[in-house]
């Protein structure tokens, strides 16, 4: 890729660089408007078009009652679930990737179709055998759906993370006469801790954010998403859009921390448990 | 184990009901506790060849009964029929109408899906492929940082960001303001883009949100893909005279097939699905299948007509899929 470079690859070089530059524009430019309307002062009922600035939004953040219950309904279900699912996904990433056994290959095919079914067929189907048997939606349904498809997510995205795994770390440890158990638990289980975290993070996220499958399944209950939607349709207080501009701040400073303490994790492991892919 | 799960969906979608659920149940608990006793006397070499299985079954299980035993009373109700518009639990009897009856009144719908799903799809290799590119062959060390940025607006909730869209496409806002000064409406009309001066309820507003809103599930595969790829190989090819862009076309690209692969398969089975953008930026001559498959469901409580709506896009899904990984020579890459 060195060397003397024609006025021809020069300019195809600006060219692509001027894709990438507009194409992260056009991912930022929706994040804007968000932060830039929590300082709207809407007239109407909906906060769609600019009228001013005012930070009167900003100091009732939680103005809207219904909004932040439904925030605490969905943090309330993302941690049970995340929790839940971040257990049965953690061990079934294990078994995939520690052992060799007969039937893998339709385990890991069973674990990616949640992952590759739309939304909508995933939620449409689970309420449908909940009506089937007559089960009342409310926090036990939105929960059992949010971990069915966490599982998945967990296990796939841990699975890749721990592809490259030195399991003969585990071996050693038990060479020097630890038992399996303490093998695992103080010698891999510390290694993978980081893909875990990270895997249980995302699916957090997921949980949070997921409308269409809880749509179908939440009877009643009101998640934080489905209360969005439902406003949508009869106002838009710019509450929304501070509460928002406060969770991607809240989730930047968590990426920031994560991103530091990678760092510094990698300086002190130099490698030993290199994860491989992503 | 497999015992097991087949026990889990049987009774979760009700094939067995009575005194067969409690034979399936002793059934269950006789297989659990051979494994468990198999473990305790066969000594340290069988419990290490049962121990995937081990850790496996809580996680199956939980899959075999609320995603495999969903799909079967899915495909039952779909089957079902609804004796008056007030029955809320309708009785099986192989009443294949319901699939005639999303197709004819519901084809334009699923025809829309399909159409906005897979230009979304086009539009996002457009946009991530160059993208992922330069984060990953010229992001030096900010590479994370660059990544990272991109994952950024996807901290804010879905729903909130098509929200933004609204904004953005208005017709007070800022890109009609942009297009009505620079006098150029008429080229988007002419493309389809705009519709009386209108962006908003447009279908290109729809395809914009759905383009938007999977754009990262294009990047993200495409940059893995990128960069695994050794720089030296592009050295070489340079090395024996080949062009920029013939060591584009003949090395980069090839190797980085898998990730855009991946990445279409993440932006169109979603979007194909989707009924938020349609419903926020679109208009009722611009909805989705997802859109009828929810009014049916929660709406109008016709759950036979809407899960067979369900069906027949997951078979669709399913057919293209194979399809297109059979176009794409690489089947292994599933």
């Amino acid at each position: 890729m060195s060397g003397a470079l024609s006025t021809r690859q020069r300019n195809g070089r600006r060219f692509i660089n001027g894709v990438a530059i507009a194409a992260m524009l056009y991912l930022f430019a929706p994040i804007v408007m968000i932060v830039l309307f929590s300082f709207n002062n809407p007239k109407g009922k909906f906060n769609i078009v600019w009228r001013g600035f005012t930070l009167k939004n900003w100091k009732h953040p939680f103005a809207s009652p219904e909004l932040t219950d439904a925030l605490l309904v969905s943090l309330k279900v993302a941690v049970i679930s995340t929790v839940c699912a971040t257990i049965l996904g953690t061990m079934i990433a294990l078994s995939l990737s520690r052992y060799k056994f007969k039937g893998s290959g339709v385990v890991n095919l069973f674990l990616v179709l949640p992952l590759t079914s739309p939304e909508i067929v995933l939620g449409s189907s689970l309420a449908t055998l909940f009506i089937a048997r007559g089960t009342t939606f409310g926090y036990v349904t939105v929960i059992i759906a949010h971990i069915m498809f966490q599982v998945s997510f967990v296990a796939v995205t841990l699975r890749a993370r721990i592809r490259g795994f030195d399991w003969t770390l585990e071996q050693a440890a038990m060479d020097l006469g630890a038992t399996p158990q303490r093998a695992f638990w103080k010698v891999t289980f510390p290694l993978i801790l980081p893909g875990i975290l990270a895997a249980a993070l995302l699916s957090f996220a997921l949980s949070i954010d997921d409308f269409i499958i809880t749509f179908f399944n939440a009877g009643s209950l009101v998640t934080f998403p489905l209360q969005i939607f439902g406003a949508s349709r009869v106002a838009i207080p710019p509450q929304i859009n501070v509460l928002a501009t406060m969770i991607l701040m809240g989730s930047i400073s968590l990426m920031v921390v994560g991103f530091v303490l990678g760092l510094r994790r990698e300086k002190i492991t130099l490698g030993t448990a290199k994860s491989s892919g992503k | 184990m497999l015992i097991l799960a087949a026990g889990a969906i049987a009774l979760g979608a009700g094939w067995v009901s009575g005194a067969a659920a409690i034979a399936v149940l002793v059934i269950m608990f006789t297989s659990v506790v051979s494994i468990v006793w198999t473990a305790f006397v066969g000594g340290l070499e069988t419990r290490r060849a049962l121990a995937p299985y081990g850790l496996l079954k809580p996680g199956i299980i939980w899959l075999s009964l609320f995603f495999l035993a969903p799909l079967w009373s899915m495909l039952e109700m779909s089957l079902s029929t609804k004796k008056s518009r007030f029955d809320f639990f309708p009785s099986f009897s192989w009443h294949w109408g319901n699939y005639a009856t999303a197709l004819t009144d519901f084809g334009p719908q699923f025809g829309r899906s399909f159409f906005y799903a897979a230009t979304a799809t086009v539009l996002t290799l457009l946009i991530g492929y160059p993208l992922a590119y330069v984060i990953a062959f010229r992001g030096g060390k900010f590479k994370s940082v660059l990544l990272g940025l991109v994952a950024v607006p996807f901290f804010t909730s879905y729903l909130i960001r098509t929200l933004a869209w609204q904004n953005l496409l208005a017709d007070e806002g800022p890109i009609v303001g942009i297009i009505n000064k620079l006098g150029v409406e008429r080229v988007f009309e002419f493309l389809h883009i705009m519709d009386n001066g209108r962006l908003m309820n447009t279908p290109a507003a729809v395809i914009g949100g759905l383009t938007y809103n999977f754009l990262p599930f294009m990047i993200l595969p495409i940059f893995v893909s990128l960069e695994k790829i050794d720089v030296r190989l592009v050295d070489a090819a340079m090395d024996l005279y080949s062009t920029a862009t013939g060591a584009f076309r003949k090395v980069v690209l090839p190797m980085s097939l898998p990730g855009v692969f991946a990445g279409s398969l993440l932006v169109f089975i979603p979007a194909a699905g989707d009924f938020v953008n349609a419903q926020f930026l679109g208009s009722p001559q611009t909805t989705m299948i997802g859109n009828s498959i929810q009014d049916q469901f929660l709406r109008q409580l016709n759950y036979p007509v809407a899960t067979a709506m369900s069906f027949v896009l997951m078979a669709v899904i399913t057919v293209s899929v194979l399809v297109y990984a059979k176009f794409m020579g690489t089947e292994e890459l599933m």
